[in-house]
């Protein structure tokens, strides 16, 4: 193995309206040996990667490979460069089989140029067996698991030849010894020469496999070495070693008797056993990694699926939201992570979005009264400072803070007792975070209890009262947000051991 | 977006103008006004059939069975009144209502509680509701003479100088227009059209409204179910097969987006009259009737590539400056 980079990222920037994903970033990566990308939610490893493979264009900097600068504009491209990827849920073809999914896009071809099924059936025998992954290539796709899905996407990097392997987060949805085959494999693809990018959030996987180490920071690339020289501390510190930034309003504590309970909230295979509880006039923060079961408790604490064990009860009172409408008849309102999916109606004008779950109230006898959605969507988007030219303004027209916006006011005009936010802020700007978080101070302010899922920790740390922390559908702890470190979050939901840590 | 829709209707209405003037100057008494009020009587039952349409198109589904609906609670009413003359009018009416939208909600429940895909469930009922009235007419026809005079004559009156038949295509528009503009149920067949998931999230009941939709394109179905047996006189088995197509054509013509949340009253009202016109319009100035199918035709896809178009330039405005402006 040489001490050249097979590949080296230089100078990488790339800017969306309103957020500058990544800024001048840096990362090589080398032939034989696993490169772990850390960083929080948001710091710009997706960007990072959706440009290796050429879905993103980068705004500056150079992409050079085997020493040779290199332009990636099609996904086409990236994988003749050699780049290819495994995402943590395989983009691969169900109803294709396993030899046609090795193959798709470079199949071998017989003398007429159609393509050689024979050929293309023994190579891909040939290449699962050199694997030992037990896979019979003539099988469609749908019928493997995740991890053996896994397999036939390693199967066909090694196929097309790729000497670069990125694999984000690849084992978010395996069982531990899934997880140990995956082991195996990488060791397999690294014997081979293969430089591998391995995103995960996961210490443990990565102390277990990795040799080098990248770390991301809001974009910019903060730190790397060795990991065998490096504590898991140390990392820890270069992920949030930030002073907790932005001004978060400050709050009077008036925080009131318990409004919402869960008790032992308990679904068969999204979390288990989860119990907090929402006082008046409190924010209680859910922190934890993408994936830890957050945003799944608050669907069922919503209507929108149903926990197999556990009870729910708004003040004092037993219940249980069969549906979203339910939830919202009973005080519960839920601003969504995706606005767009599931926020907002886009193609609809603003009053409209703002009214439909207070149609009841603003319809008289059965019939709509405009006038009065017209009332109630200026005055809830007022509170919140919306900025459009008028309230008939189709909402896909309008900034990704702006949108939240109107979703929140959408939940304010029907007088909820709880709010659940989840990701309030993701993907919106500056400016809007500001607002969204005055706003919450305000809420609370006047009696309501917020539940604010976040990955990112300073505004965890910044809007929380108390925090509850989940990891893999379980809930690690509950903490009063009085003097906490980030350090001390990052470790509770990553599962790093506090002696280790020490 | 508004003022895009409103555009295409402009468009739409300038069109029929157009197929007018050109048919009129070929033959002169097209355009005067008592054809033109015939046009519209002739043209009334599918401006009914495609507002139940639309209805159900708004929600991302289709209803492929509203013709074999049509055809079957026309054959029950009609063999009621070949059996019983006596019953009165408004009766029968009522019933063919009541027929459809339990037909409709027959669709409705199997899409709603089943989860099965529309476009399957439509087309299974297209099949067992033409079937049912093989079985219940074991294959025989009502003809004019069984049916009382009264059966024949009612959509025959004339009211205010309108047809009654007319009136009934007036007033189900009416209250079309009501419904999407001006009720809950209207706005949220709009909503779940456009955005299911944020729908769900937002407590709106998709399954239920998507049956509702489609009792609302049963109850249609079924209204015209007597109408059109009265008004061409003879319930056989074969009433209106293949018009379900013809209905969807109205709406697609009209502006309504088969993916679903876009579309008007105003829209599919001209998107029918305008294929009534071309039916009208073409054996008068001596074209094959082969053709009028290749005419209609090239007006869908003309309007599914206005659509389109009209889609595309919904864009996103990133710049601060054009948001506030």
């Amino acid at each position: 193995m040489t001490d050249q980079p097979i590949l080296t990222l230089s100078g990488i920037s790339k800017s969306f309206p309103g957020v500058r994903a990544l800024n001048d970033v840096s990362l090589e990566l080398y032939a034989g040996q696993v490169t772990a990308l850390i960083g929080e939610n948001g710091a710009g490893k997706s960007t990072l990667v959706k440009t290796l493979t050429g879905i993103y264009q980068p705004d500056a900097g150079d992409i050079v490979v085997n020493g040779q600068k290199v332009t990636l504009p099609t996904a086409h491209s990236a994988s003749a460069a050699g780049i290819t990827a495994i995402h943590q849920e395989t983009v691969l073809f169900d109803e294709l089989t396993v030899a046609e999914n090795i193959h798709l896009g470079h199949a071998p071809r017989t003398a007429l140029g159609l393509i050689d099924w024979r050929k293309m059936r023994s190579e891909a025998r040939l290449t699962l067996d050199a694997m030992a992954a037990g896979i019979d290539p003539d099988i469609k796709l749908r019928e493997l698991g995740i991890a053996k899905k896994h397999l036939v996407a390693v199967a066909r990097a090694l196929s097309i030849d790729a000497r670069v392997v990125i694999m984000d987060e690849p084992t978010a949805a395996l069982s531990q010894k899934e997880i140990e085959e995956l082991y195996v494999l990488i060791e397999l693809l690294k014997q081979d020469g293969k430089a591998i990018l391995f995103i995960s959030h996961k210490f443990d996987e990565i102390y277990r496999i990795a040799d080098r180490f990248t770390v991301f920071r809001d974009g910019e690339q903060v730190g790397k070495g060795m990991i065998a020289d490096t504590s898991q501390n140390a990392i820890v510190q270069l992920m949030v070693g930030r002073p907790v930034e932005g001004i978060f309003p400050a709050r009077k504590a008036a925080i009131g008797e318990v409004v919402l309970e869960a008790k032992g909230l308990t679904h068969p295979t999204e979390f288990d056993d989860i119990s907090f509880a929402v006082r008046k006039g409190e924010i209680l923060g859910f922190y934890g990694l993408v994936g830890a079961g957050r945003s799944e408790v608050m669907q069922a604490v919503f209507g929108l699926t149903r926990p197999s064990a556990g009870t729910l009860s708004l003040d004092g009172v037993p219940i249980t939201p069969r549906s979203p409408a339910d939830a919202v008849e009973a005080g519960i309102v839920y601003v969504p992570e995706e606005r767009g999916k599931q926020g907002v109606i886009t193609g609809e004008p603003i009053f409209k979005n703002v009214s439909l779950p207070s149609l009841g109230k603003t319809s008289k006898s059965g019939f709509l009264r405009m006038a009065e959605e017209f009332a109630l969507a200026r005055t809830y988007t007022e509170r919140l400072d919306l900025r459009a030219s008028s309230l008939s303004q189709n909402v896909s027209t309008l900034s990704g803070g702006n949108q939240q916006k109107v979703v929140i006011a959408k939940w304010l005009a029907t007088l909820p007792k709880v709010i659940i936010l989840d990701e309030p802020t993701k993907g919106i700007d500056i400016g809007s975070k500001a607002a969204v978080h005055d706003f919450m101070a305000e809420l609370v302010a006047q009696g309501l209890s917020v539940i604010m899922v976040s990955s990112e920790l300073p505004e965890v740390l910044g809007m929380s009262d108390r925090i509850v922390v989940m990891r893999e559908g379980r809930m690690v702890d509950t903490l009063d947000n009085k003097g906490l470190k980030p350090e001390t979050l990052v470790r509770l939901a990553a599962g790093i051991i506090e002696e280790q840590a020490a | 977006m508004n003022r895009l829709m409103k555009h295409r209707e402009v468009w739409l209405a300038l069109a029929i103008v157009l197929v007018i003037v050109l048919v009129t100057l070929r033959f002169s008494r097209f355009a005067q006004p008592a054809n033109l009020l015939t046009i519209f009587n002739d043209t009334s039952i599918l401006m009914m059939l495609a507002l139940g349409q639309m209805a159900v198109i708004l929600t991302r589904s289709i209803d492929l069975s509203m013709a074999s609906n049509l055809a079957l609670t026309g054959m029950i009413v009609a063999m009621l009144n070949a059996a019983f003359p006596g019953v009165p009018i408004p009766a029968l009416l009522a019933l063919s209502v009541l027929i459809g939208a339990a037909l409709g909600a027959f669709n409705g429940v199997l899409v709603w509680k089943l989860d099965i895909p529309p476009i399957v469930v439509t087309l299974g009922t297209l099949t067992i509701f033409r079937g049912m009235v093989f079985v219940i007419s074991g294959g025989a026809w009502v003809n004019a003479a069984q049916m009382s005079p009264d059966f024949i004559a009612f959509q025959r009156t004339v009211l205010l100088g309108l047809p009654v038949l007319s009136w009934f295509a007036i007033v189900v528009a009416a209250l079309f227009y009501v419904l999407m503009t001006r009720t809950p149920l209207g706005r949220s067949l709009y909503a779940i059209g456009v955005n299911p998931t944020a729908s769900v999230y937002t407590g709106i009941n998709v399954g239920r409204t998507k049956f509702m939709a489609f009792v609302i394109s049963g109850a249609v179905a079924g209204l015209c179910g007597y109408l059109w047996i009265s008004r061409y006189v003879i319930a056989s088995t074969e009433v209106a097969g293949g018009y379900e197509l013809t209905i969807i054509a109205a709406c697609v013509i009209g502006g309504v987006s088969i993916a679903g949340g876009i579309g008007s009253v105003g829209g599919v009202l001209l998107g029918a009259i305008f294929l009534g016109v071309i039916n009208n319009a073409l054996p008068v100035i001596n074209i094959s009737p082969f053709w009028q199918m290749a005419i209609s035709g090239t007006a869908i896809l003309l309007a599914v590539v206005l659509n389109a178009r009209g889609e595309r330039s919904r864009g996103r405005i990133i710049l601060k400056s054009a948001e506030t402006a």
